[in-house]
């Protein structure tokens, strides 16, 4: 059995392809015979991951979901930033740029507006629950933003390991939340077009679940969400630890 | 041809990195500031310039293509490694700090998708 185990991790990336291919061939079956295809194929799957990602850090108390599971380190590798990125890049092919460059400066604005809101609904969420230190506040704040600004913030202003580890679950809540509830919210706020994927992506920032949950709502928009989003996460480093920081130093 | 598209695609990836990297490492903070966003418009440029001198060949637009099909089981493997065990077990506190941003941020979606373009 061992040696079966060693075989599957020594050709990791093979069985990622393999285990995720029979998880969207099920999903798609799902999609079409119980929601009559309401649902996309997509967002099952994609659904289905964060489950197992769930269960196998319940199994093995890990932080890589399914990856720490002997057997499936692959995914580690088919779902790491590398090819996350590098598929990422590709979807830019076909992508209009005279639409992007039309829609830029709204798209800074988004990005803008979406961290320094992000981090005052953080700060606010803290200070209801009885948190006053202006480190701990910022450090959630950061959170709030993505769930890397979070332990960069918290690293920064010297906050404690536990309010970092709370930042890093507040940023992962916003991931998932993004990834599942964008499909369904899509057709209220008028996400079906271009400029509205790169303002989206500006406003919620996480690459992860905004490319995810554009991936379920529409894959032609997923370009234009990931164009504005990637930039969110350097930005957030950058204004969290100064800017914001000083002015709830200041406030507080 | 086909490999030409995905050394054309690699290319415009790591000059992208780059310089998202070293944007971030002269700003002072140690991360990457747009990496994947220089490298897409890099790729779309690059795309046009090739296309404009009837360069582009198709076969290594398939090239290219192949990566973009195979982003959605990427996202799936992604979110297979999530930490989502983590987002379960933090508690009230860290579950309000993720939900409300994303709220309050949406109120912005039709403000700034009715502003005109300029």
């Amino acid at each position: 059995m061992e040696y079966i185990i060693e075989l599957l991790d020594k050709n990791g990336l093979i069985v990622a392809f393999l285990v995720t291919g029979i998880m969207v061939y099920f999903s798609e079956g799902i999609s079409v015979k119980l929601t009559n295809k309401k649902l996309p194929g997509s967002a099952i799957a994609i659904f289905m991951g964060l489950v197992i990602a769930y269960l196998g850090g319940i199994l093995t108390e890990g932080k890589s979901g399914i990856a720490d599971i002997p057997g499936l380190t692959g995914f580690k590798v088919m779902g790491g930033p590398m090819f996350r990125d590098f598929a990422i890049v590709s979807t830019a092919m076909g992508a209009s740029f005279a639409v992007i460059k039309k829609t830029g400066s709204v798209g800074i604005l988004s990005l803008f507006l979406g961290v320094i809101f992000s981090f005052i609904a953080g700060v606010g969420i803290a200070y209801a629950f009885g948190i006053t230190d202006v480190e701990s506040l910022t450090t959630i704040g950061a959170g709030a933003c993505t769930f890397v600004v979070g332990p960069v913030t918290g690293t920064a202003v010297g906050a404690s390991s536990d309010i970092i580890a709370i930042s890093i679950a507040a940023g992962v809540v916003k991931s998932i939340l993004v990834t599942i509830g964008t499909p369904f919210i899509a057709p209220y706020i008028g996400l079906n077009n271009p400029k509205s994927a790169m303002i989206f992506g500006g406003l919620m920032g996480t690459t992860s679940g905004t490319a995810a949950g554009l991936a379920a709502t529409d894959p032609k928009l997923v370009p234009y969400g990931a164009m504005t989003a990637t930039f969110y996460t350097g930005l957030g480093c950058l204004m969290c630890p100064s800017v914001l920081y000083f002015a709830l130093k200041i406030i507080l | 041809m086909l490999l030409r598209g995905v050394a054309l695609l690699a290319g415009c990836y790591i000059i992208g990195q780059i310089i998202g990297e070293s944007l971030g490492h002269y700003l002072g903070i140690n991360n990457n500031v747009g990496g994947v966003g220089f490298a897409m418009l890099l790729l779309i440029i690059a795309q046009n310039e090739l296309e404009k001198r009837d360069l582009f060949h198709v076969e290594m637009g398939e090239g290219v293509m192949f990566w973009s099909k195979m982003y959605i089981p990427v996202i799936v493997a992604m979110s297979s490694i999530q930490n989502v065990r983590v987002a379960f077990n933090n508690g009230f506190l860290a579950l309000l700090a993720g939900i409300l941003p994303v709220a309050i941020c949406l109120i912005f979606m039709p403000i700034l998708s009715k502003s005109k373009n300029n």
